[in-house]
């Protein structure tokens, strides 16, 4: 670097002047033609990235809700039930799963709680006709690869949510028995969740949150649940 | 063993086989440790971090390579990191439209490219003082050498830690994964065996080389 400006030196001034106008040239240059080139990039990749992410959670939402086939956003607040594209629209979102003949096969609900290393966000799925929750799918996770990464993969661990009970009680105000994660090979209830023996944080992370949301979110859904009844055009 | 036979013959060739083989960036230049460890962890995590370096490492080479006399030398490290990171960025946003689970996994080590030793090493000792195709194979050469060495510890972490290979199912229901092979820890030592067998075979061949150092930074 000290090379190049150690030479010409019979006329620093005028070597100064012209070198700062070119260094400030082949800069703004240079920053010119990545700024195209980085625009350009993203306005043919943005419609694809979009179309990824729409794909993801609807390939995640069908996977939640056995049998759907299209799906729906909604969002649910103490005032009702409104389709997320109605204008001021507001509360949680929830996604309603139909199959081909516009029948509601259930709804697909976010939850998250605290893994081990970052916060765990699921999509689970519930089913009003069983009260059951009938599947879960990790949408975002940094746990331990090997041991706790198994709750988005390992089969024993998944069958836990093919009819995991999530009754109201009597007065719908909140979950009849809550859902719990146990020790690895001691499940006796429908609404306990068998942890993976060696992942256990993890798996107590995924019944915490299932419990929490749906304590929180189910009994409204229940009022509000004939508007999703109606179903959607074939 | 290909360089040397190729020495006397194609230069091209040569220049080719010295970034797989000879001078290979993992292996022998030890460079670019950050995410060799990091994303070795599967085969396609592998292969997909090796082949955005490699376009990241031909693209940068041949563009700086071609504007390498109007780069006035006081600017020229900008200049070179403001082009890599165009290349990053664009390897960034093509990532994201195959398949945002392959994105996911990569994690903040595609963005991360712009650091790698590799590229701007590459950029300053190679691309600005040569011309373009030369440039272009150097890349091609530096950048198969680096995918081919994330491959080869891949592979292993994958097999051991997972009982698998690109995903499919090798060693059976009955084999116990080697948790630790995913692990970080696992990177370490598969790596150090890789290191380990490379030397052996240098020594073997009675050729001394100095390994220089792997630089600090990232």
């Amino acid at each position: 670097m000290n090379k190049p400006s150690s030479g010409p030196a019979t006329n620093p001034k005028t070597v100064t002047s012209t070198s700062s106008f070119k260094l400030l040239l082949a800069l703004t240059l240079t920053g010119m033609f990545s700024g195209l080139l980085v625009v350009m990039v993203y306005q043919y990749t943005k419609p694809l990235v979009e179309q990824n992410k729409r794909e993801a959670i609807e390939k995640a939402i069908f996977k939640v809700i056995p049998g759907a086939t299209r799906q729906r956003n909604f969002l649910l607040s103490v005032q009702g039930l409104l389709p997320a594209e109605q204008k001021g629209a507001t509360g949680e979102a929830i996604y309603a799963g139909y199959d081909d003949k516009g029948q509601l096969r259930g709804v697909a609900i976010e939850a998250a709680a605290q893994g081990y290393q970052d916060t765990v966000r699921i999509l689970y799925g519930y089913r009003a006709s069983c009260s059951c929750i009938t599947g879960i799918k990790v949408l975002k996770m940094a746990e331990t690869p090997g041991l706790g990464d198994r709750i988005a993969s390992d089969p024993a661990f998944q069958k836990n949510f093919i009819a995991l009970d999530a009754s109201l009680n009597t007065d719908q105000q909140q979950l009849a028995h809550n859902i719990v994660t146990v020790k690895h090979g001691s499940k006796t209830h429908p609404w306990q969740i068998d942890a993976i023996s060696g992942a256990t944080i993890s798996s107590k992370a995924v019944g915490r949150m299932l419990n929490l949301r749906s304590q929180a979110i189910l009994p409204l859904l229940n009022r509000f649940i004939d508007v999703l009844r109606k179903g959607i055009k074939p | 063993m290909t360089s040397r036979s190729s020495q006397a013959g194609n230069p091209s060739l040569e220049l080719l086989m010295r970034g797989v083989w000879r001078d290979n960036p993992v292996f022998v230049m030890v460079l670019g440790m950050c995410p060799v460890l990091a994303v070795s962890n599967s085969v396609i995590n592998a292969l997909a971090m090796g082949l955005a370096t490699l376009f990241v490492l031909v693209a940068s080479g041949a563009l700086i390579s071609m504007v390498r006399h109007l780069i006035p030398k006081q600017v020229r490290i900008a200049t070179f990191i403001v082009i890599i990171a165009t290349f990053v960025t664009v390897v960034d946003y093509t990532i994201q439209a195959i398949s945002l689970d392959l994105y996911n996994a990569l994690g903040a080590f595609i963005q991360l490219i712009v650091v790698n030793c590799i590229i701007l090493g590459q950029a300053e000792s190679f691309a600005s003082q040569n011309k373009l195709l030369p440039s272009i194979i150097n890349g091609l050469g530096m950048g198969s050498g680096f995918t081919i060495a994330l491959v080869c510890i891949g592979a292993v972490r994958e097999l051991l830690g997972n009982g698998s290979l690109l995903g499919f199912d090798l060693l059976g229901p009955q084999f116990q994964p080697w948790v630790i092979m995913i692990l970080p820890p696992g990177g370490f030592f598969v790596l150090g065996g890789w290191l380990l067998l490379f030397a052996w075979l240098r020594e073997r061949k009675g050729e001394v080389r100095i390994i220089s150092g792997g630089c600090g930074g990232h």
